[in-house]
């Protein structure tokens, strides 16, 4: 972020003006805080009794299942779904019409159906049908059926971006078209859309949240039975959420350090040739 | 066919609670994340920390679990409103934080001469940002919006998971009413496919009429 786009290095006056801004904004912060505290302590949800559960094992214990639950249903849809973006995407370039039209209706039309909706269709309309899956994939079809189509668009985004000379010389040696793809443009494509991919994977570990409507024992369900039994709801979530954000904050911090590394990468050779006089 | 017809006026209420919910939520996620985008480009260090938290809280919690702990944690701390005033905030709060990412990398794309004639001329702080960034800034990321427009109607579906009875759990009721899923499923997606095409329309004619080119 260029900071420096909005304000000049401050001088005496402007230095004076910030540090009263910085007062005033942190009392307003303080406020905010403690006025959410009493909210608290106003209807006895700060007593210790009320908190001290969430120190013991057990209760870890039983959260950290719902974790593993959580992570284990999104490391399944996005091996799926990140295996369908590629053939959707592949697909979405194919010569053949016939295979080219109905990946773009695939991805066109399921990027704009809500996820609650498949699940609701996983949940209600296929057992009627006589498809009953197990509650594992009654959740994991239809975050992969989503997911695939927003996979397609990274990935086709990825092979787009590989210089066409690149699949011309694949072509040129000999190759097949396939084997170029596989061999020459994917590895180059998927390189370059690894951020793009890994926020897209916190997205989908986000979306397993919807175990909540499944009753898929994750990580929200699994707050759902707790808070259920020993009736501590506002904690209970408070701290499911806190887990939830510890999680994808480290994934966020990943594919950004991810990124800046390739932007080192890729502004590197640029510089050689400047380099010479 | 007949099971539509027959219940028409559920799916009319259905999508009615839906567009007002996404078009009210979205109406919020503008004005919220314009004013985080604000702070993140502040003077101030605590406001640019205070709006970076802001973005980074909201979007790695999953909006289910923001609905969940508005609608069944708040009242026990005292804090009630209505199911759909709690629904329209909770979303509108989450896509903030999408659209002040958005509105941030458009800001980013201001020239830098342009904040620098905005100062020469003594322009403050808010009025540089008013009268002469922010313009410029949004008018680069609508398509972007757009994008974010659509994603909110998406999400406006998980407030069926807490109760809300907007197009997803009308289907849903319909459904477990008649059992005739296929129709009544493929008409609800029918109608997010219709929204979002619209949705798409508009910010697609917005674009044309305001994007500035660099």
């Amino acid at each position: 972020m260029n900071a420096r786009l909005l304000f000049d290095e401050p001088g005496p006056r402007a230095r004076r003006r910030i540090r009263v801004a910085t007062a005033v904004s942190v009392l307003v912060l303080l406020a905010l805080i403690g006025l959410a505290l009493r909210q608290f302590a106003d209807h006895g949800q700060l007593a210790a009794s009320r908190w001290r559960p969430y120190a013991t094992w057990p209760m870890w214990r039983y959260l950290l299942d719902g974790l593993r639950a959580t992570v284990y249903a999104a490391a399944v849809s996005i091996a799926l779904s990140a295996a369908a973006g590629i053939a959707l995407a592949v697909g979405r370039l194919s010569p053949s019409r016939w295979i080219r039209w109905p990946s773009a209706a695939y991805v066109e039309v399921v990027r704009t159906v809500p996820a609650l909706l498949l699940v609701y269709v996983v949940l209600f309309a296929l057992p009627r049908y006589g498809l009953d899956l197990p509650l594992f994939w009654k959740l994991v079809v239809p975050l992969t059926v989503s997911n695939a189509a927003a996979f397609a668009e990274i990935f086709r985004a990825g092979i787009a971006s590989v210089e066409r000379g690149q699949g011309e010389a694949g072509l040129a040696l000999g190759l097949t078209r396939g084997r170029t793809l596989r061999l020459i443009v994917l590895p180059q494509a998927v390189r370059r859309v690894l951020p793009s991919l890994i926020s897209q994977s916190a997205g989908l570990l986000k979306d397993t949240s919807l175990g909540f409507v499944v009753s898929y024992a994750e990580l929200l369900y699994s707050g759902k039975v707790l808070a259920n039994y020993n009736h501590l709801l506002i904690q209970t979530y408070l701290v499911i959420a806190v887990i939830y954000l510890v999680i994808n904050a480290a994934l966020a911090k990943a594919a950004r350090t991810l990124q800046a590394r390739q932007g080192v990468r890729a502004a590197r050779p640029a510089r050689v040739p400047a380099a010479t006089p | 066919m007949d099971v539509i017809t027959r219940h028409l006026p559920e799916f009319g209420a259905g999508l009615l609670q839906t567009v007002e919910l996404s078009l009210l939520a979205l109406a919020g996620a503008l004005v919220a994340g314009v004013v985080v985008a604000a702070l993140r480009a502040a003077p101030v260090a605590v406001l640019r920390g205070a709006g970076m938290a802001y973005v980074e809280i909201l979007q790695n919690i999953p909006l289910l679990v923001w609905l969940v702990l508005a609608v069944f944690g708040l009242p026990e701390i005292g804090v009630t409103a209505g199911l759909f005033t709690t629904a329209v905030v909770v979303i509108a709060l989450y896509q903030g934080a999408y659209v002040a990412e958005a509105v941030r990398s458009g800001i980013n794309a201001v020239p830098v001469g342009q904040g620098e004639a905005a100062r020469a001329l003594g322009l403050t702080f808010t009025q540089s940002l008013r009268l002469v960034i922010l313009p410029q800034a949004l008018r680069t990321v609508v398509q972007p919006l757009g994008n974010l427009a659509i994603m909110t109607i998406m999400n406006t579906a998980l407030a069926a998971a807490v109760g809300l009875v907007e197009l997803t759990a009308a289907a849903n009721r319909v459904n477990l009413a008649e059992a005739d899923p296929i129709w009544i499923f493929v008409t609800a997606g029918l109608c997010y496919m219709a929204l979002s095409a619209l949705t798409g329309l508009v910010s697609g004619v917005l674009e044309r009429r305001l994007v500035i080119l660099r």
